[in-house]
């Protein structure tokens, strides 16, 4: 009920929520005209991190299941999309569909075991399937073994997702982002999006409320795992290369992770703004350091997580909130001082 | 045939002594204050890094050293603590994880930083040529860290069950604030288990030093094999790692024998799984 009274309010501020995302838009629909070449890549890897990052939001942020798999998910999808193109010449476009039916399935076929873990077994459980998911790929000749699969040439046309230049790719990761974002917005505000939250909050009570906790929980897996396997799609049609070792990456989904809870968890902007800092950081960190010295740039990247980890654990949208919150309170606090003072008067 | 089975047992029991030990520092920490370190096994790079340093400075041997070795990492873990872990103790679990992934980062960033990415390895050590019975043959390095590690895996384990020191941790681990009010100072038990906890990947890093690899990201493989090893045996519980050590340990080295090399860590992590749907809290775990 609190939360329904919070969102009206929310609707009757309506400038700022709709001025503010409408002004991001338009930067972000004009970017490729202000950067290009390198840069323009940095900003499709932000993108398409912060699309990862809102998918583990779903399922961490919202439903509380801590994932360190979703490497797996984004790599399988990247798998998927690559055999189907090289086995049986499918459209890559067509085999995205299929990656994210076949990573779909997968993903609640996974889940079903791994549910019935809570806490730490949970996310090892999660750790342990990315070994498993690796192993088979680097030993299985015709997905490429450890060399990895190239994807053919093709004419340069959307039908087969392959351009000139980055700026078609860039829309395309743009349009997945914002798919993500509307999916996050209807998570918070449905129905299915409160079930998540409560189970988040508390399993066992809302167990006895009626909640359906494996069902719900593997919608979050389901929705989360078909969305990286999108974006796996897209990232293996952008590089046009793909690897066991750098697509199922253990670091890849501690990185994904990083994301959501560094941005905010369960907040719709915190995977946007997590994806800024760590892409910016890992990327800033290896080019001017990396000349340096080999590993430099981790140690500087490790010590920034800890310290935002010890310092800020709610994350920057947690800190912006609390701060606005903070704010309110002292405006509340005049405005009762005023009454009071009225009263007296 | 039975003979080369005998031997590949015996091979399996070795490795999977040395997991117990590795596996214990991780439990003791996680059953003492609830937080799972995901940086644990590059404090074994830590270890193996510092026994290679005396090795190439000073010519000690890393069985020699290993007793300044094992004092190192474990004063390393009480600073981890202390700097790090303190000040998360009462925020999200999400954080607890997060503070131990950028500690990951920065040991791996670290030892490339300091010793470069190659591999190394101690030249000349004490211990080489392997022991031979009647047709079984056992490397002597290997033979002699697992005999170290089953020793100390002993020594904590009495140590925490006979001694007051251990009683102490084992009531802050049952219930952290009623441990309090008896009277037991809870921070210092939370320094004592980390400062075990590490000098047990101590122990284990300095044995290894002697028979294993040594490059910035050793401790990745043995770090998540601990994960795994104290999920299969129940989070908290020492019996539990004992078992699932050895279990591990003899899956990887005989499935590694009679399927192939490539799949041995394929078998662990299915075993792991297989043992975790039928019993969700692991072997000796305690139901939720």
């Amino acid at each position: 009920m609190e939360m329904k009274i919070k969102n009206s309010k929310r609707i009757n501020l309506l400038n700022p929520s709709i001025i503010i995302p409408a002004v991001a838009l338009i930067i972000l629909l004009l970017i490729p005209k202000l950067i290009s070449g390198y840069f323009l890549h940095t900003v499709i890897l932000i993108l398409m991190y912060a699309t990862l990052g809102a998918a583990w939001n779903w399922l961490g942020g919202f439903a509380g299941q801590i994932s360190l798999a979703h490497a797996v998910f984004f790599g399988l999808g990247s798998y998927v999309n690559a055999c189907c193109q090289i086995w049986f010449g499918i459209n890559p476009w067509v085999a995205m569909v299929i990656s994210m039916i076949i990573v779909g399935v997968f993903s609640v076929l996974i889940g079903i075991p791994c549910f019935r873990l809570k806490g730490h077994y949970f996310a090892i459980a999660t750790i342990a399937l990315g070994e498993i998911i690796k192993t088979i790929f680097v030993n299985w000749p015709a997905a490429g073994g450890a060399i990895g699969l190239y994807i053919p040439i093709k004419d340069i046309s959307l039908k087969n997702f392959q351009f000139y230049s980055k700026i078609p790719y860039y829309y395309i990761i743009l349009m997945m982002y914002i798919l993500s974002t509307i999916i996050t917005i209807w998570i918070k505000n449905s129905r299915n999006g409160y079930y998540f939250r409560a189970i988040k909050e508390d399993p066992e009570a809302s167990k006895a409320l009626g909640i359906d906790l494996v069902k719900t929980k593997l919608l979050a897996m389901w929705l989360s795992g078909v969305m990286c396997a999108m974006v796996g799609s897209f990232y293996v049609n952008y590089v046009l290369y793909i690897d066991p070792e750098g697509s199922f990456l253990f670091m890849n989904s501690v990185k994904i992770a990083l994301i959501a809870v560094m941005g905010g968890m369960g907040s719709v902007f915190g995977p946007i703004i997590g994806s800024i800092i760590i892409i910016l950081l890992s990327e800033g960190s290896r080019i001017y350091l990396g000349g340096m010295g080999a590993g430099l740039d981790f140690v500087i990247y490790g010590l920034l997580i800890m310290i935002i980890a010890v310092y800020q654990p709610g994350g920057i949208v947690g800190a912006f909130n609390s701060y606005t919150k903070k704010r309110k309170k002292a405006k509340r606090q005049i405005v009762n001082q005023g009454i009071q003072n009225d009263s007296i008067a | 045939m039975s003979n080369i089975f005998l031997q590949i047992l015996l091979g399996g029991v070795l490795t999977g002594f040395v997991y117990v030990l590795i596996s214990l520092g991780l439990t003791l920490i996680f059953g003492v204050m609830d937080i799972c370190n995901f940086a644990h096994g590059d404090f074994l790079t830590i270890a193996m890094y510092a026994a290679f340093c005396f090795s190439l400075w000073f010519g000690l041997d890393p069985i020699i050293s290993l007793p300044i070795v094992t004092l190192l990492v474990g004063l390393f873990g009480a600073i981890v603590y202390w700097l790090l872990i303190r000040h998360v103790l009462n925020s999200s679990g999400m954080a607890q994880i997060f503070v131990t992934f950028g500690l990951m980062i920065f040991i791996r960033g670290m030892m490339q930083a300091l010793f470069s990415a190659n591999y190394r390895k101690i030249t000349n050590p004490l211990l080489e040529g392997s022991f031979t019975f009647g047709s079984i043959a056992l490397s002597k390095p290997q033979v002699v860290a697992s005999i170290g590690a089953i020793t100390a895996t002993l020594i904590i384990y009495l140590f925490i069950t006979k001694t007051r020191t251990g009683w102490a941790l084992q009531a802050v681990s049952e219930n952290r604030q009623a441990a309090s009010l008896m009277g037991i100072p809870v921070q210092k038990m939370f320094i004592l288990a980390w400062a075990i906890g590490a000098a047990c990947v101590g122990i284990a890093g300095g044995l290894m030093a002697e028979y294993y690899y040594i490059y910035p990201e050793v401790g990745a493989l043995f770090g998540s094999l601990s994960f795994i090893t104290v999920a299969l045996g129940g989070f908290g519980s020492i019996p539990g790692v004992f078992i699932a050590g050895l279990l591990i340990g003899i899956t990887e080295v005989v499935g590694g024998f009679y399927l192939s090399p490539a799949y041995k860590y394929l078998l662990v992590y299915s075993l792991y799984f297989v043992v975790i749907v039928i019993r969700p809290q692991g072997i000796l775990g305690k139901k939720a």
